[in-house]
């Protein structure tokens, strides 16, 4: 199992490189003009200032040259530097990064655990009031798009009810917490600071609910479905024939069973969140990497676009890999060759 | 005087929702089984025998209507609340299931499964001492290198041992009846010899008695005290073992000994039952057996029998008394001479 963990950890940098290659040329084979976000409009027609700019970003370089480059400051963590922020992409990822993580992760926390909890009561009461009421809510959560139910909730809970503060991942006024994880939530934990604490946790809970009720959706019906599926089997009669109680037929036989299929899903929206959570980030003004993907893609950012793209295919490869890990312990049946 | 029966089953019925209302899957059985003794249920699939134990146990699905008594040490199980049946399922009466691949969770290992079954039903006892127990009882079942194979997942499992230890799990707690559905089915011919012998020992050194589901008469033949034959939902004829096989009085009884291999008849064909039984959706008027059987008059087709001593057998045929003495030769099923 070690060894597995360990040869798939190895794969990694290879799968990174073919990504940052497939990047790299995808975006560079566009036919827009990079040149539009380095230069004012009226010194387009300077020739002089647009072939200084080219030099100056490397654009006058055949393309296997400008590759090569990056190839090589890429290997170093250099991803370039942003044609829109003038800064370092991986200072701009490493800036916005936690933002998102912190918003994904507690998206997730409330999307797997109220998911499988409505999953589990819905396969356990199925076709009851409960149920169909659950798996309105649950539809709901992933059919609405989040443009709209995000700004619904924005309405709602922060306008008129006041429970919620406003956008962003602060009052306008705070400070954010001494950077140590990215993460203000834990920063200012560890910080001590309870007021600090508070209030990030007040401005993370509107956002993350509208984002962890499209996972919600996913989750529950997936549970519902995949337990349903489990409490049909043999397994389930014969832990009743031993006269267990339903609630261990539940959670000790069909849920171990029915969690199978769930891990991978969750590994993948995880990581597609990473990216995908662009529409609730603009909404609440978060600044996160999601919007940063599409600033750079509306100017051909082409580093910021690489660096994005880069973060988000180790998003999806971390997640692959720990999926495949937790399929493995969860499923004894599968044999993991060292 | 007699003591009273470990379970005595009263016009058991059990019905599912078909496609226009309830049908009857077992339509009235009546079954007794003493303390110790084993009683052989066989029929083909589809004949309602697992069904019936099945619905005795509270092991069918919730949508599924049973009606009628099954007394157990004079309990009454039909309609007992949930809570109180799981304190006499896998304590006082264990089940073993034809697949054990599948009746086994492919995610929990062997031990934590049997351990379960223990803990289930004494609280007190620690985890150290089920494990101890649990080795025991794979000791028992004759399961080599006990301590290393409860650590084991089923699907490391041969079908032979996987059914050992589904054995040793359904005799967890010292049951007095254990209820085996198939056990052998899904097995190998010389593994099934191998598991019957265990079953046979296991029930004789415990006083276990035993309800054996097949649809092999073989198998019963070595086992069963009593027989009772079952055809579309029904008890079509019982007694002994021995009156079943030798006085049989039930044509469908007759057809399922013809149809069984034997030393006389190696280098003969088998005689197969001519056509498939019904569907509990689609019954035939009178006699479910009647359109397969050869001995059917145009009255069986109208009525059906109820079961009456013939003999030493009890059987459910309007020409039992007339088959047992041997004066009717079966013709072509009637079926086939009937106008459409």
């Amino acid at each position: 199992m070690l060894r597995y963990i360990i040869r798939r950890i190895l794969g990694v940098p290879f799968l990174l490189f073919g990504v940052a290659s497939v990047a790299f040329l995808l975006s560079q084979s566009t036919k827009g003009d990079p040149l539009s976000a380095l230069v004012p409009e009226r010194m387009m027609n300077n020739p002089e200032i647009v072939s200084a700019v080219k030099a100056q970003w490397g654009l006058d370089q055949p393309l296997p040259v400008r590759y090569v480059i990056y190839m090589k400051n890429l290997v170093q963590g250099d991803m370039g530097t942003s044609f829109n922020t003038r800064r370092p992409v991986a200072r701009d990822i490493a800036d916005r990064l936690p933002a998102t993580l912190e918003l994904v992760t507690a998206a997730m926390i409330i999307g797997t655990t109220f998911g499988m909890g409505i999953g589990l009561l819905s396969a356990r009461f199925r076709y009851s009031l409960f149920d169909n009421a659950a798996r309105g809510f649950a539809l709901l959560g992933s059919s609405l798009p989040i443009f709209w139910s995000g700004l619904i909730m924005l309405y709602i809970f922060s306008v008129q009810l006041k429970w919620t503060p406003g956008t962003g991942r602060l009052d306008a006024r705070s400070t954010p917490p001494e950077h140590i994880t990215g993460f203000y939530s834990i920063d200012s934990l560890l910080a001590g600071d309870w007021a600090l604490l508070g209030q990030t946790l007040s401005h993370l809970a509107l956002p993350a609910f509208v984002l962890g009720w499209s996972v919600v959706g996913i989750v529950a019906r997936l549970v519902r479905s995949s337990l349903l599926e489990a409490l049909s089997q043999d397994y389930v009669r014969t832990a009743r024939a031993k006269g267990a109680p339903e609630r261990v037929v539940l959670i000790n036989h069909a849920l171990r069973n029915a969690l199978i299929p769930v891990l991978t899903v969750l590994g993948f929206t995880f990581a597609y969140l990473i990216t995908g959570a662009v529409l609730t980030e603009a909404i609440f003004s978060w600044p996160g990497i999601g919007s940063y993907a599409v600033a750079a893609a509306r100017s051909l950012d082409y580093p910021a676009i690489g660096g994005v793209t880069i973060v988000g295919a180790t998003a999806f490869l971390l997640a692959n890999l720990a999926t495949d890990i937790a399929y493995a312990w969860a499923n004894p049946r599968i044999k993991v060759s060292g | 005087m007699t003591a009273a029966p470990l379970l005595e089953i009263r016009d058991l019925r059990a019905a599912f929702r078909g496609p226009s209302g309830f049908v009857e899957a077992v339509r009235g059985v009546d079954f007794t089984l003493n303390a110790g003794e084993v009683l052989g249920i066989v029929g083909e699939s589809g004949s309602g025998k697992s069904v019936a134990m099945m619905a005795l146990l509270q092991l069918l699905p919730a949508q599924a209507r049973v009606s009628g008594s099954a007394k157990f040490k004079g309990r009454e199980l039909i309609g007992m609340p949930q809570r109180q049946i799981r304190h006499i399922l896998g304590r006082e009466i264990g089940c073993i299931f034809q697949d054990p691949l599948s009746a086994f969770n492919p995610v929990l290992t062997i031990g934590a499964q049997i351990i379960e079954a223990i803990r289930l039903h004494d609280r007190k006892i620690s985890k150290r001492a089920a494990l101890a127990q649990t080795i025991d009882l794979l000791a028992s079942v004759s399961i080599p290198e006990p301590e290393r194979r409860a650590q084991q997942y089923p699907h490391e499992f041969s079908g032979g041992m996987r059914q050992r230890a589904m054995i040793a799990m359904a005799l967890a707690n010292n049951p007095s009846l254990l209820i085996a559905d198939e056990p052998t089915t899904a097995l190998d011919v010389t593994v099934q010899a191998q598991i019957l012998d265990l079953l046979r020992r296991l029930a004789q050194e415990r006083d276990i008695g035993m309800v054996l589901i097949t649809h092999d008469l073989g198998v019963v033949a070595s086992m069963a005290r009593d027989i009772s034959v079952m055809y579309s939902g029904r008890v079509v004829e019982t007694g002994s073992a021995d009156s079943v096989f030798y006085d049989t009085c039930h044509p469908y009884t007759r057809g399922l000994i013809a149809a069984m291999p034997s030393l006389e008849s190696v280098g003969t064909l088998l005689t197969p039952i001519d056509g498939t039984p019904p569907s509990i959706f689609d019954r035939p008027q009178g006699c479910s057996f009647a359109p397969r059987c050869g001995y059917a008059l145009p009255a069986c087709h109208e009525t059906d029998p109820e079961l009456r001593q013939i003999g030493t057998t009890r059987a459910a045929c309007l020409r039992a008394e007339e088959i047992a003495a041997g004066t009717v030769r079966p013709t072509a099923p009637l079926s086939e001479s009937l106008p459409v």
